[in-house]
């Protein structure tokens, strides 16, 4: 087992808001090994014999556990490729709290691609949280490409909130989802790019149930020379509601392209997207710069606000 | 004591053009320290651009600004809010992910008790806590937004409140809870100066002075009791100001760009 020295707790710190172990079922990651992972009584956590990774088996019933699965990575020019399967029991009720934190000092890429699936039986409900976050002295990139899969069974509910923090060099994010009968999907996606950063996320989501629901918020923040493209795709096959979202505040030379996408298959099917990009209001700071702060408080405030 | 000195405000005609339009024309106007002072007129005549002026919004081409003895001509809007100055918005700008507490800390400038917080809401006639949890973006009404606006100057406590149109886009209902509000401020208001902007009769009563603006002059100016005689004589416009339509009292679509 690894060892966790200070750059590694700071990293812990800010993706998962972890200081020292957590209590109850986690399992903590470091440059492609296992630091520590333990299970409760109604979480179980194991490895993969097969491949790297481990699958998360939540007992049906279980109500308000935490459960904590952070990877870090301080090593340069290392790519860890890990599958997390969490099969959730029927009406289980648990918070699920991921990310990845990179500490590259080298100046080789570091690289980490997570493939998280999940499987929620009927009427369980999910709260999924995850932070991607960049560090490190060195030119070497900082690569974050994550696959979600997310499976819900009948009357479900998952409300997942994904977060790039900063410091991601380069991100492709994929996110799968089918939705059965009466289940409710609330995915908020969150992305800060700067530099010559670039970030990709593709979304396909799956409304096959009827009275099936998602909603899709996606906010970004592109500053100096980055890169953003949000590209999700809603398909409703039955009696559903479906919901995209996506603001985007763009600075500096930054791009931003926003393509979202509503295919309807069902005549029930109710679907709608907004799209909108735009610099920081100058009313908004304008506003703030009343109340006391200069423009450059302004802006990171209203900055703070938009993201969190 | 806030003193405007042969203010000069003009703007170009176009984009592109070197001819100007001037909006205040060589205005001078003392506010003293405590005064309730309505400004009042016809659409067009500068009154909003004189507000803008004095928060440092807009720099005007020539004259001079100063407050409490300080000249602030060319203070920036950070520097004129430090020194007192507050200004609630015509139409308030709305902030994705930021919480109405949030607003209301930022506008005290300090943590605020949620008590404390639902206090001023409810001075605005937002008399739910649930308020204090809300975004302050677009599932807010434009009456909503603009109540929090006026909150967020309660939370503040200038020594100079700027209001610009505060009745503009609160409902009727509403207005009474406002002019009520209006009316404690200035009670309470140990030399604290108020300045509205407005076309509301209920508004102009509470004053204790009534500037009149037309093309960016001052009309008419003075004490109450004298200049509200003439405001009544708006049919007869000639003399006096002229109010013309007072402004739409249902919820007014406010333009986000964010």
């Amino acid at each position: 087992m690894a060892e966790l020295n200070k750059i590694d707790e700071e990293l812990l710190a800010q993706i998962a808001d972890l200081h020292g172990m957590p209590r109850g079922a986690f399992n903590i990651r470091k440059d492609g090994q296992l630091v520590e992972r333990s299970s409760s009584a109604n979480i179980d956590i194991e490895a993969f014999t097969d491949k790297q990774g481990i699958k998360i088996t939540v007992a049906p019933g279980t109500k308000g556990e935490t459960v904590h699965i952070p990877v870090i990575m301080t090593k340069t020019g290392i790519t860890d490729v890990v599958y997390n399967d969490f099969h959730i029991g029927e009406g289980a009720d648990v918070t699920i709290v991921a990310g990845c934190g990179i500490h590259n000092s080298g100046d080789d890429a570091t690289e980490h691609d997570g493939i998280h699936s999940f499987w929620l039986g009927k009427g369980s409900r999910v709260r999924y949280v995850e932070k991607h976050y960049g560090e490190g002295e060195g030119t070497g990139d900082r690569i974050l490409n994550p696959t979600t899969n997310v499976y819900m069974g009948e009357d479900s509910f998952c409300e997942m909130e994904m977060t790039q923090l900063k410091g991601v060099s380069s991100t492709v994010r994929e996110t799968n989802c089918e939705l059965a009968e009466g289940a409710k999907l609330i995915l908020t996606e969150k992305l800060l790019t700067h530099g010559k950063q670039t970030a990709v996320s593709n979304m396909d989501i799956r409304l096959k149930g009827e009275g099936s629901n998602v909603q899709v918020i996606s906010r970004s923040v592109a500053q100096d020379d980055s890169y953003q493209v949000f590209n999700p795709l809603v398909v409703g096959e039955a009696a559903c509601h479906g919901h995209v979202q996506c603001d985007a505040i763009i600075m500096g030379n930054a791009k931003v392209k926003a393509i979202p996408g509503i295919e309807a298959a069902s005549e029930d099917a109710q679907l709608i997207h907004e799209a909108a990009i735009g610099k920081i209001a100058g009313d908004q700071i304008i506003k703030l710069m009343t109340l006391g702060m200069s423009e450059e408080e302004a802006e990171q405030e209203i900055l703070n606000d938009f993201l969190s | 004591m806030l003193e405007l000195k042969n203010i000069v405000f003009e703007v170009p005609v176009d984009e592109h053009s070197s001819k100007t339009k001037r909006i205040i024309d060589d205005l001078s106007l003392t506010i003293e320290d405590g005064k309730f002072t309505v400004i009042t007129g016809p659409n067009g005549g500068g009154k909003s651009t004189l507000a803008k002026l004095i928060m440092g919004i807009e720099q005007p081409t020539s004259g001079t600004i100063l407050f409490n003895g300080q000249d602030v001509t060319h203070a920036s809007i950070t520097e004129r809010a430090n020194l007192g100055i507050g200004y609630g918005f015509q139409q308030p700008a709305r902030f994705k992910g930021m919480k109405v507490k949030k607003l209301l800390e930022l506008a005290a400038g300090k943590r605020l008790p949620a008590l404390q917080c639902n206090e001023y809401l409810s001075k605005v006639g937002l008399c739910s806590a649930a308020y204090l949890t809300r975004e302050v973006d677009k599932s807010l009404s434009g009456g909503e937004v603009k109540r929090i606006e006026i909150a967020t100057m309660l939370a503040r406590d200038p020594k100079l409140a700027i209001y610009d149109e505060p009745e503009a886009g609160i409902d009727l209902w509403s207005f009474d809870r406002l002019t009520e509000t209006f009316r404690d401020i200035h009670e309470a208001r140990d030399d604290r100066s108020i300045v509205i902007i407005s076309h509301q009769e209920r508004i102009i009563q509470l004053a204790d002075d009534i500037v009149c603006l037309r093309d960016g002059r001052i009309e008419d100016a003075g004490p109450r009791d004298e200049i509200m005689p003439k405001l009544g004589l708006t049919d007869r416009a000639q003399f006096g100001c002229t109010l013309t339509t007072p402004t739409e009292l249902h919820l007014t679509k406010i333009p986000t760009t964010c």
